[in-house]
């Protein structure tokens, strides 16, 4: 089905002619179809902000009462530490108890802390005081890090004051997560998301395209038509590429302004590893596109072949080192494990080219494999 | 004696052990409207594919619009017009971004299509229609539509799988009068249809069986040799001796 390209000199104006139709027509669907639209741009907000605040451990504006029956240095100074620290907002103290437990049934405090009468004169004489955490367990996980928060900091208090009190005294705390200002968790999230944005729009956008044409029998008239069939996926791909460009940069400036995850390493290495995984993720949809003929069919296979790997075995959630061995095998070919790597190690470790030109060399691999893939299965389909 | 711008002999396309297309032969003149009937599952589809370039056939040789149907395929594509049964439109693109589509998948310059298009439009009195999309249009008017679009660039021949189904006969009559038009300009007509009604219209036309074609004549010429004054009853006719259903 091939025929020698002894053509006129005008082929080539002829073929740019088609591919310029082609790829506005391509612009234009993606324009007219809002919901699609949405979902493209709305897609790595949604997930940067879901991740990067909602699937947080870290708590904040922990809203806190203190209840001290018999204020003294040692209780004012706690209180005053627990109230500047940023995490927690002082809603006041209470003149009872009755009034604290009222305030939490009603949700407005997280967290309620009262001393015992008379403390600075126990800890003096006895060498232990005691203090009472309240935290409002409604919401378990808040609570009991509301609880840790305040725990620790009083332990800090414990540890600044040791020598001006003289006698050791206690406070009892219970230390059961580390402090972790939890920046550390968007440093994982934020190449994950990349990934999993970068595959739903190229691998299923891209695959549904092109199914598209085949159930509405667009595509016979394209096959009937001089346009060649390279051409046609050729220009299909671009809008996709373009808008996963456009994504990446707003999951880059998310991420830098709202999250702050920096770019330590070079921005250049950064938009070649995007453009390397970005052509990886298209040829798989074009690869997809070739074994299904309904859009449905396109949407679920590119979602289980494609998606959940990128949750599951990319690292982005579970680590990789964590996997039972048969798992962690099965990582190596997915896609977005390569891509979590080499982003991890340029935006987050600064590191150079010379670091990650294995997992890039991976990537165009995979690349060409799935290429060739596709075009024997599109020889057969076309005879 | 007119130029043929079809030309097939022993046309044959085999799936498998099934034969959709077994051995047929025949040629189109140029300018002629050329009926290609058969029931559902005759292989009026497949045969047309063929000379479309679209599908290789299993065997026996053909040139349309003067080029080898096996080897110079792209060519043809280039001088043909082809409308599918389905739809061949774009419904959520405009009248005149379906046309620029097209025009430039064939290669036309910005220009002539620009002036194509106004000229077109002016044709259907579809003027205050250019920026509707395509989606919002009677089915009538997108069959129109799509006829034209598919002659948009001037092609030696163009191919009709089943231009007006669902269409009521009004419209059918119009859509024929730009069939008519289209011939009147040199262009060939190659059309499949269900409706024996139109079948009259054609100047030849052709009964696919099986697979084979089981008669090709004018109509004027089929009613006679089978003793009956309907196109339906020639059909009927030849139609029962089908065993594929």
């Amino acid at each position: 089905m091939r025929f020698s390209e002894n053509l006129p000199v005008k082929q080539k104006d002829f073929k740019m002619k088609q591919f310029i139709a082609f790829v506005n027509k391509e612009f234009l669907h993606i324009i007219r179809d809002n919901r699609t639209l949405l979902i493209i741009i709305g897609i790595p907000i949604v997930e940067i902000l879901l991740f990067g605040f909602a699937i947080n451990m870290e708590v904040q504006n922990i809203k806190v009462a203190f209840y001290d029956p018999t204020p003294d240095s040692v209780t004012q100074g706690i209180s005053e530490r627990i109230k500047q620290n940023p995490y927690f907002s002082n809603m006041g103290n209470a003149q009872s108890m009755d009034e604290m437990e009222e305030a939490m049934r009603k949700g407005k405090l997280d967290l309620a802390v009262v001393y015992q009468q008379n403390f600075q004169e126990n800890l003096v004489h006895s060498g232990q005081a005691a203090v009472q955490l309240l935290a409002n367990s409604s919401d378990p996980n808040r609570g009991s890090i509301a609880a840790t928060y305040a725990s620790a900091i009083i332990a800090g208090y414990q540890r600044d004051n040791m020598d001006l009190v003289q006698i050791p005294f206690q406070i009892q705390t219970e230390n059961r997560m580390i402090y972790n200002p939890l920046m550390k968790s968007s440093y994982m999230f934020v190449p994950g998301i990349m990934g999993l944005v970068l595959m739903i729009i190229c691998t299923i956008m891209t695959s549904v395209s092109i199914v598209r044409e085949k159930e509405r029998g667009t595509m016979e008239v394209l096959l009937a038509s001089p346009l060649k069939h390279g051409t046609m996926v050729f220009a299909k791909t671009i809008p996709y590429m373009v808008i996963s460009f456009i994504d990446f940069i707003i999951i880059l400036l998310l991420s830098y302004f709202v999250l702050g995850v920096p770019v330590n390493g070079s921005l250049i290495l950064l938009f070649l590893v995007a453009l390397i995984y970005i052509s990886l993720t298209l040829t798989y949809g074009l690869t997809v596109s070739t074994l299904v003929d309904k859009q449905v069919n396109a949407v679920i296979f590119s979602a289980i072949t494609a998606m959940i790997p990128v949750l599951m075995l990319s690292g982005m959630i579970f680590p990789i080192d964590n996997m039972p061995g048969v798992l962690r095998s099965l990582s190596v070919i997915v896609p977005a494990r390569w891509f979590i790597e080499a982003v991890r190690k340029v935006m987050i470790q600064g590191q150079g080219f010379f670091m990650i030109w294995k997992e890039l060399l991976i990537m165009i691999g995979m690349t060409l494999f799935l290429l060739l893939l596709t075009v024997a299965n599109t020889k057969k389909r076309l005879e | 004696m007119r130029k043929k711008v079809i030309e097939v002999s022993n046309l044959t396309k085999k799936f498998g052990n099934f034969t959709a297309v077994d051995h047929i032969t025949f040629d189109v003149d140029e300018g002629e409207i050329f009926g290609f009937l058969g029931a559902n599952g005759a292989g009026k589809t497949t045969a047309m594919q063929m000379l479309c370039g679209i599908s290789m056939p299993t065997a026996g040789e053909g040139r349309v619009a003067g080029y080898d149907i096996i080897k110079e395929n792209e060519l043809i594509k280039r001088n043909i017009g082809y409308m599918s049964q389905k739809f061949s439109l774009y419904e959520d693109l405009k009248v005149w971004e379906n046309i620029r589509l097209f025009g430039g998948i064939y290669g036309l310059s910005e220009k002539e299509i620009a002036d194509k298009t106004d000229e077109l439009l002016k044709r259907l009195d579809f003027e205050q229609e250019r920026d509707t999309l395509v989606k919002y249009l009677p089915l009538g008017w997108k069959q129109k539509l799509a006829f034209s679009v598919a002659i948009f660039h001037e092609p030696k021949i163009v191919f009709l799988d089943e231009p007006t189904g669902g269409v009521d006969p009004a419209m059918r009559r119009q859509f024929w009068e730009m069939i008519y038009d289209a011939a009147d300009r040199g262009i060939t007509v190659f059309v499949t249809t269900h409706y024996m009604d139109e079948a009259e219209y054609c100047n030849r036309v052709s009964i696919m069986v099986d697979g084979h074609i089981e008669a090709l004549d004018s109509p004027a010429a089929l009613r006679q040799q089978f003793n009956t004054d309907s196109m339906d009853e020639v059909f009927r006719k030849l139609a029962r001796k089908a065993e594929r259903f």
